[in-house]
């Protein structure tokens, strides 16, 4: 199995392809092993892995024909999926050998996510690499870019800040109620109408054991049903400057047209509430709470845009981590060359020994043809002569090859000793040049 | 100099160089060597005061060098207990380099042998004194973590996170910790200015002279006095305490310096 593999990353993700494309050539976990099972086979793929979620399908493969494979793949996604290639042909990308190792080291790292950082895609990526442990689709070259990608993505993950801080409005509510309150178990929340984020916000809120939780509308049913999802308390909208007393975040979503607080609501409320601090989350637009108050002690006012502020700084900073993390991949990358460049070394080797034992035994044939007298002795002695001189003239050479010194241009010259001795054309037959 | 205060300053420095380095690469084991460095400075510089006690019977305070090494000494050890409940990774970048300076400047200064009066080598003094260092230990601490806690604030406040907003922790961790260096504070001033008086007494004959300095402990006094009532009676916190905790501190800051300059 001497000859030359190359790494070929076939795929389509959230940027090269919109929606309606990727959902119809998004592969089930069903369909997985149909698909390894199937590429499996095909002769010119010799080892493969194929990884799929709802932003990206990608066929990772190692293979001696590589336009070959490509064609194989595209035919086998159109025959598959029933679909015309000419539909989604324009969306794929092909990348070959260090690109390749590039692009499936920042899929696992998340940096070619459509949130950067995002933690879930090393996860999608090390259960289809079980699938094709599974079924024994991955070979040398793979397990180890595999676990290759799998350790880059660790090391960026740690050693960047790639994963930190919030993205989402309703976390940063969260991750700002940390920073005035510290622990948020234990801090009651009021929710001021309803609303999806606004209902997300609370969720979060009570998942990090905030509690109690009370809730107003402006029709008191849909308040019981509101405080029933998050085992709450429903109180009446007249109540709510009571409650300001006890409560410690305050998540307003109303359809108000005008501000329902107001700075003159909060006189004396803080020295009732013993000064501690209150934070208002106000998503509604226009806005509930009155900006004016964010000016009072220990009173925090936040509403949409301020958050949404917040949360394009922590997507400017994963940004800025992302750089940091495409460093470590470029890294990984010159590395993961090395040792495939290294790989090609010893069936170089092994093919030019081959080569030149063939050729021996071919001539040595030939002279003991034409001399039949030579003795038993004779014959040992010129076989020995022969094997002598195929070991010297091929020590250097092997030497060579297998320096460590040579480590970038490694691949050059086991292409050029390839070429020179061409150990990748069919060994018969050699016409012998005359004169 | 020692030996072992040339090792305190050395893992004094070292130490806070790693609390800076906590803050900017938020990097956990780099806060775990900066302690770990700090506590063993602490740790020899206590063998150097206790060495210092023992062999004159003073509380080492008996000159500039003495108490500047004194109260870093005193600041370190407020910090490290206090670290064990409130786990305040961050105000080491400050507590750290304040002992490092005090230590550094004490190292430099002249150790004139100090002739002291027979009188003066009292209990009185010792715990006038010894109250007093720990005491302004603790109130350092407590302005460190109000002047945190005002950075933190301003961010809050105005809505921009920044480096600080990531690095700082909640603003309820910096007032409960400024909040307990007051407990632990107070009493110590309270301890310290009693005693004080009672020395006074003894040494000049009178209670209270209407010195400057004298007035200016007094007016420290006052200021923390206020602060804690205001804490406990009607639940002040936050920035106004954070406030009133820095001006204490420098007012008592400006009562130490009169104590030695006049």
């Amino acid at each position: 199995m001497a000859g030359k593999r190359y790494i070929v990353a076939i795929g389509l993700n959230h940027k090269t392809a919109p929606v309606e494309v990727r959902e119809r050539l998004a592969f089930s976990s069903e369909d997985t092993p149909k698909v390894l099972e199937a590429m499996g086979q095909d002769a010119c793929v010799d080892e493969i892995a194929l990884f799929s979620t709802c932003n990206r399908v990608e066929f990772l493969l190692a293979t001696k024909e590589a336009p070959k494979a490509v064609e194989a793949v595209k035919d086998f996604m159109a025959e598959f999926k029933n679909t015309p290639r000419h539909t989604f042909e324009q969306a794929l990308y092909v990348y070959h050998g260090d690109e390749a190792v590039r692009h499936i080291f920042r899929v696992a790292a998340s940096l070619d996510s459509m949130v950067v950082g995002e933690p879930q895609i090393l996860g999608q990526i090390k259960e289809s690499y079980l699938h094709a442990c599974d079924y024994r689709t991955c070979g040398v070259v793979l397990n180890r870019l595999m676990h290759r990608s799998f350790s880059v993505a660790k090391r960026v993950r740690t050693e960047t800040g790639i994963g930190d801080h919030a993205v989402s409005i309703s976390y940063a509510a969260v991750e700002l109620g940390r920073k005035i309150f510290g622990e948020l178990e234990g801090k009651a929340v009021l929710l001021l109408g309803a609303g999806e984020m606004a209902e997300l916000a609370v969720e979060h809120l009570a998942n990090n054991r905030a509690q109690p939780i009370f809730v107003a509308n402006r029709t008191f049913e849909r308040g019981l049903e509101l405080a029933e999802r998050f085992r709450g308390t429903a109180i009446r909208f007249e109540e709510v400057r009571d409650y300001l007393r006890q409560v410690d975040i305050v998540i307003s979503s109303t359809g108000a047209p005008g501000y329902i607080l107001v700075r003159d609501d909060f006189k004396g409320l803080m020295r009732a509430r013993r000064n501690r601090p209150l934070f208002f989350i106000d998503i509604a637009v226009p806005r509930d709470i009155d900006p004016e108050i964010n000016r009072i002690n220990n009173v925090y006012v936040y509403d949409i845009d301020d958050l949404k502020t917040a949360i394009q700084e922590n997507i400017d900073e994963r940004q800025q981590e992302a750089l940091r993390g495409e460093r470590i991949v470029d890294a990984a990358v010159i590395q993961f060359r090395r040792w495939f460049q290294s790989l090609d070394v010893v069936p170089t080797v092994i093919a030019l020994r081959d080569k030149m034992e063939e050729i021996r035994q071919k001539e040595l044939k030939k002279t003991f043809g034409s001399l039949s007298a030579a003795s038993e002795e004779d014959r040992a002695a010129i076989d020995r002569l022969t094997a002598a001189l195929v070991n010297k003239i091929l020590h250097g050479p092997t030497v060579f090859l297998k320096q460590s010194a040579h480590k970038d241009e490694k691949s050059l010259y086991v292409d050029m000793t390839r070429r020179l001795f061409s150990l990748d054309e069919p060994g018969e037959p050699e016409p012998e040049p005359q004169g | 100099m020692s030996l072992l205060f040339a090792s305190t300053i050395a893992c004094y420095i070292a130490s806070s160089l790693g609390y800076q380095g906590y803050i900017l690469f938020q990097k956990r084991p780099i806060y775990r060597v900066a302690n770990i460095l700090l506590w063993v400075g602490f740790l020899c510089h206590t063998v150097v005061v206790g060495l210092q006690y023992f062999e004159t019977g003073h509380v080492p305070v008996r000159n500039l060098h003495e108490t500047l090494s004194s109260f870093g000494w005193a600041v370190v050890g407020v910090f490290l207990i206090l670290q064990v409940k409130y786990h305040l990774m961050v105000l080491g970048a400050l507590v750290a380099p304040l002992a490092t300076l005090s230590v550094v400047i004490a190292s430099m200064l002249p150790r004139p042998p100090v002739e002291l009066a027979p009188f003066v080598k009292s209990l009185w003094r010792t715990l006038h004194v010894g109250t007093l260092i720990v005491g302004n230990a603790a109130f350092a601490i407590a302005c460190f973590a109000g002047i945190l806690y005002l950075i933190q604030e301003k961010a809050i406040k105005e809505k921009r996170p920044g480096f600080f907003f990531r690095r700082l922790p909640s603003l309820k961790l910096l007032d409960s910790m400024g909040y307990a260096s007051l407990i632990v504070g107070f009493p110590m001033l309270t301890f310290g200015v009693i005693t004080g008086v009672v020395y006074a007494q003894m040494v000049r004959g009178r209670f209270w002279t209407w010195d400057p300095k004298e007035i200016l402990a007094g007016i420290t006094w006052l200021v923390f006095a206020a602060l804690l009532h205001e804490r406990l009676a009607v639940g002040w916190q936050g920035r106004r305490a954070a406030i009133m905790t820095i001006v204490g501190f420098v007012i008592l800051l400006l009562t130490f310096v009169l104590f030695f300059v006049g």
